[in-house]
């Protein structure tokens, strides 16, 4: 299975979520803050804090933690406060 | 920290109204404990949006009480930042103006004549056409009928106000106590008031008030002196933090306040509308009789995304967060309760607030204030008197 993250393809398998595909490349963080545009990745990694949130398939505000990335999965960082389009 | 074991004036329940009341009384020079079977500012207060309406009342006894707390809350900070400093008085006050919307063409006829009767009254309603409502809030939907704008809603974090009011009365020689229960008053032969009895002694006061929100009808019941305070359960959904152009202001559906005034058990739901600073937009609002159950409830969840989505369509694909709920104090003639109780002098009530508690604070507590302290009061204290038939449940005892 492969997905792409900003463009570029990666290796991933079966079950595997966002989060754990992103970690397993050394990324650590993929989203900003609003206010400061701080550094944000993976914190509570039980989907309860939406720290880590992601854009998949052009869809904002997704929880990298629970997401489970499907074949041709297109992962976006997301900058701030975004809105679904 | 200082251990008061007497006060001129207990007041039991350190939410808003308790705060406010313990803050106008420790203003006007008295000694005030404030205690809390919990933590403060952790029940009702906790359970709301903060909202600061003049916008959802027809004219009468609580408008004035509207108007005049709306009038309070951005002196009454001032004056607090200037006692405290900023740094214990940042609430997160937001004067954004409230937009009602009509949803449906039904809707339009009554918005208008309410509108009417406020400005009557004093209050700035700008009647609005569809077109124009859509150009000050982008995201409606498209087909809403008619809106009127009430430029002085305004918005607070009520956690915040609590814990600002607080510590000025701290900051005047009072305390606030937590995790202490009130067990019964201490009265003398006549029957005044002059203490309260706790788990561990008494503490003697000259005056008690009872601000316990949805559990001031159960506390009065302990304590022999009966009111009907009924909770009135809430939920509301936190979206995940959204850009600060998606909802301006307070927008809510005209037939919130057809909501709120009736008097079914059932459930209701009317959609209001918010952002915070935070970014998250809270949505709410339900309103059920179902005592103390706090049991979450889908259809109340579902109920209220719908009505959100109904007037700003874009929320459809934006994730909540979570949510979370609280009791409305409720009385059957939807009017709060403040003023000293005719059988027990000395005990005074203030609560009753419904969903409002938080916009009516200041002006709750200075009332309170004013009548005890025998000064003139600025709105009429007649129709919140404790002893009108609609409130005194002796029936019930």
């Amino acid at each position: 299975m492969r997905v792409r993250f900003e463009g570029e393809e990666i290796e991933v398998e079966a079950g595997q979520t966002v989060a754990g595909v992103l970690l397993s490349k050394g990324i650590r963080s993929w989203r900003t803050t609003r206010g400061a545009d701080r550094p944000r990745g993976l914190f509570c990694g039980i989907g309860v804090c939406f720290d880590c949130l992601v854009r998949v398939n052009g869809v904002p505000d997704v929880r990298a933690c629970q997401r489970v990335v499907a074949d041709g999965d297109d992962i976006r960082t997301q900058t701030g406060v975004e809105l679904p389009s | 920290m200082v251990r008061i074991d007497a006060a001129d004036v207990v007041v039991i329940g350190a939410g808003i109204i308790g705060a406010a009341c313990a803050e106008a009384l420790s203003a006007a020079g008295l000694r005030v404990l404030v205690l809390d079977r919990g933590a403060p500012a952790g029940g009702t207060t906790a359970g709301g949006e903060g909202n600061v309406l003049v916008s959802d009342k027809a004219p009468g006894p609580e408008l004035d009480l509207a108007v005049a707390s709306r009038r309070r809350w951005p002196e009454l900070l001032e004056s607090l930042r200037g006692e405290l400093g900023d740094e214990l008085v940042q609430v997160e006050w937001e004067p954004k103006g409230g937009l009602v919307v009509a949803t449906d063409e039904d809707a339009v006829g009554p918005l208008r004549i309410l509108a009417e009767a406020q400005r009557e009254a004093g209050v700035e309603a700008v009647d609005t056409t569809a077109e124009a409502a859509r150009a000050m809030e982008p995201h409606l939907a498209e087909d809403v009928h008619a809106a009127v704008h009430y430029p002085e809603d305004a918005q607070l974090q009520p956690v915040l106000a609590t814990t600002a009011l607080l510590a000025a009365v701290r900051a005047r020689g009072g305390e606030v106590r937590g995790g202490t229960e009130v067990h019964g008053l201490v009265l003398d032969a006549a029957g005044t008031v002059g203490g309260v009895r706790l788990g561990d002694g008494t503490v003697s006061c000259g005056a008690v008030v009872n601000a316990c929100g949805p559990w001031a009808g159960h506390f009065s019941v302990t304590v022999g002196a009966p009111i009907e305070v009924l909770p009135r359960r809430g939920a509301v959904l936190v979206t995940a933090p959204l850009p600060p152009v998606v909802v301006r202001r307070k927008v809510y559906a005209a037939d919130y306040a057809a909501a709120v005034a009736t008097p079914h058990v059932d459930l209701q739901v009317s959609a209001v509308v918010e952002s915070t600073a935070t970014g998250a937009v809270l949505i709410g609002s339900s309103r059920q009789r179902v005592g103390f159950d706090e049991s979450l409830e889908v259809e109340v969840l579902r109920r209220l995304a719908r009505s959100a989505i109904r007037l700003f369509p874009v929320l459809a694909g934006v994730p909540v967060m979570r949510t979370y709920g609280g009791f409305r104090p409720y009385t059957p003639d939807h009017l709060p309760v403040i003023g000293e109780d005719p059988r027990f002098p000395g005990l005074w009530h203030a609560s009753g607030h419904e969903g409002a508690g938080i916009g009516l604070a200041p002006a709750t507590g200075r009332l309170v204030a004013d009548l005890m302290c025998g000064r003139q009061p600025e709105v009429d204290p007649f129709r919140f008197r404790v002893d009108r038939p609609e409130v005194i449940a002796e029936v019930r005892t």
